[in-house]
């Protein structure tokens, strides 16, 4: 046994980088909201980036662990504590049987990341530990976590000799891959070119308003209406994470982690892949601005998050051997 | 036979993933074309390639930058890799399997407790609700594609006379309802807001988490539909319970 909820949080699942394949069945991928943030988390503890890993929402559950454990936090700040002590994110630490973990205030961002040395003992759902809420399967039981629900780490972490209290181990992971743009870029979409010359204007000059009608599917925004040179309708056709639809109120929709396979609505954007992470941050009220890219600096920005990812990996299993080393692991 | 026989175009769907689009129609011969197309990849996968999504008469492509960028020493894009690959591949035919075509016949109970708007639109078609069932169950419907929720199907073409458009604002609607959306026919897996009008509700599970096909229906399988009385509903559903 390994960890267990307390109290339930609004809404904390079971994520990894989400199930793929099964989408010519209308069975849409989810998983993590924040995918960068989670493989930093997984990362930190050594474990594969897509491991499995609890998504929080604010407020969280609150989590006892019934044996030791090697964690990390990763993506927001939710003023973390163990046993009431404040903890940091990014960072590594062991705890203990019995210790507590609870989260006390959003400080920034909008999902964190908890991941467990070994990940947890669950059944994957075509291939993947993901949870599915619309279809109420994958993850654990299929939703969110409960009060009582019990998670088993695949793999038990030895106690140190005579320690009794959870230690911070004192590297930080360094969550910078180099992005300097404020805007949220983004490449046109097919139906680009049906919006009115005014409201492509717009579209690149306005903020856009992330509303409350906002979850893990999409994210509405608020602006004035965008308008449609025609009347004429796509049929269903491939949605993706990051693609912002027209709804016919002239409004916009972002979508997110849990959007469905395939959508009617012009895809007037597509928001890059490196710049999903800094939208799975973002809250109701946040502003937005859009400013486009090619193909080209879209991957090239992809690929250099990745590289970032791929650097973290090779700095934290050094440290993490050098660590179990001394430890006398 | 020359090829291509459709006209396409190819194009980025964000930076990881390509559409080829027959031309935004729904045509069961360029639906066809798209099954075979998707069906060939499923069988043969490109290098790089995460997975395909058929829809009416587009094929979208996602891809692993990544993967192909390691792949591929060329300093143009991926999507460019990609869309030569899927230019080179499109100018030869793939082979059309239609025997594997499945007729199913789903049982559907059209009372009213079932079909909250089928009144309205008998009314709004001016003609009787006997008249939408047996209408409705004549025909065999193609599905076209799944997409929207786990197992939902897109199915056409309804007879011109209960054609509807959707419904302006999304309403809660129960799994297993019927529904009708412009020229379209379709059923609701699970339980989900949705803007079809509906007519009727099936007691047959159309999506089982539990199995290793989880979705009772497949893109390219033809359905009929016939009509059950409330009776048979509940008990059709109580015999898939045990």
């Amino acid at each position: 046994m390994s960890l267990k909820i307390i109290k339930a949080g609004i809404l904390d699942t079971i994520q990894d980088m989400g199930r793929y394949g099964y989408q010519h069945l209308g069975i849409n991928p989810t998983g993590a909201m924040d995918k960068y943030a989670m493989q930093i988390a997984n990362i930190l503890v050594g474990n594969k980036p897509g491991e499995a890993a609890i998504e929080l929402h604010f407020p969280a559950s609150v989590f006892m662990f019934t044996q030791p454990a090697l964690i990390a936090l990763g993506g927001a700040d939710f003023s973390a504590s163990i046993n009431g002590e404040p903890v940091p994110t990014l960072h590594c630490i062991i705890v203990q049987k019995n210790d507590l973990l609870q989260f006390h205030k959003p400080v920034n961002g909008a999902r964190a990341y908890l991941a467990v040395r070994g990940g947890f003992v669950i059944d994957k759902w075509l291939h993947s530990y993901s949870t599915h809420l619309k279809a109420k399967t994958g993850g654990y039981k299929g939703g969110n976590l409960q009060k009582d629900d019990e998670l088993q780490s695949q793999l038990l972490f030895p106690l140190l000799p005579g320690q009794t209290d959870f230690i911070i181990l004192p590297w930080q992971a360094d969550t910078n891959w180099g992005d300097e743009s404020k805007e949220i870029i983004v490449l046109p979409g097919n139906e680009w070119d049906w919006l009115t010359t005014e409201a492509k204007e717009n579209f690149s000059i306005a903020s856009f308003i992330i509303t409350q009608q906002s979850d893990r599917m999409g994210y509405r925004l608020n602006n004035i209406p965008l308008h449609s040179t025609t009347n004429e309708e796509v049929v269903s056709s491939a949605v993706s994470f990051g693609t912002i639809q027209l709804l016919p109120d002239g409004g916009l929709i972002m979508l997110m982690a849990d959007h469905q396979t395939t959508g009617g609505y012009p895809r007037v954007a597509h928001v890059i892949s490196a710049h999903h992470s800094r939208l799975a941050q973002m809250k109701t009220g946040d502003k937005i601005h859009f400013r486009f890219t090619d193909l080209d600096t879209a991957e090239h920005l992809f690929i250099k998050q990745q590289q970032q990812l791929l650097q973290l990996q090779n700095a934290c299993t050094f440290r993490l051997q050098d660590f179990f080393h001394a430890q006398r692991y | 036979m020359n090829y291509p026989v459709f006209p396409y175009r190819i194009f980025p769907l964000g930076d990881n993933a390509i559409t080829i689009d027959f031309g935004n129609c729904i045509s069961n011969a360029v639906n066809r074309e798209v099954i075979a197309r998707f069906n060939y990849l499923q069988q043969n996968p490109l290098p790089g390639v995460i997975e395909a999504v058929p829809a009416y008469s587009s094929l979208t492509i996602y891809y692993d930058v990544m993967a192909l960028r390691k792949l591929n020493s060329t300093t143009g894009t991926v999507f460019e890799v990609m869309r030569q690959q899927l230019e080179d591949w499109l100018q030869n035919p793939v082979e059309q399997k239609i025997t594997e075509e499945r007729l199913i016949k789903i049982p559907a109970c059209y009372e009213k407790e079932f079909a909250p708007d089928i009144l309205q639109l008998a009314t709004a078609k001016n003609i009787s609700v006997e008249e939408v069932i047996s209408i409705h169950t004549a025909k065999t419907y193609k599905v076209y594609m799944l997409g929207f929720l786990p197992g939902f199907t897109y199915m056409g073409e309804v007879d011109e006379k209960i054609t509807i458009p959707r419904k302006p604002q999304p309403v809660n609607i129960i799994a297993g309802s019927v529904g009708i959306a412009g020229k379209q026919t379709g059923i609701y897996p699970l339980t989900s807001p949705g803007g079809w009008q509906i007519i009727g509700r099936t007691p047959v599970q159309l999506f089982d988490a539990g199995k290793e096909e989880p979705t009772l229906l497949r893109t390219g399988d033809r359905v009929q539909f016939f009509s059950i009385t409330t009776n048979d509903f509940y008990e059709i559903k109580n015999t898939s319970l045990q």
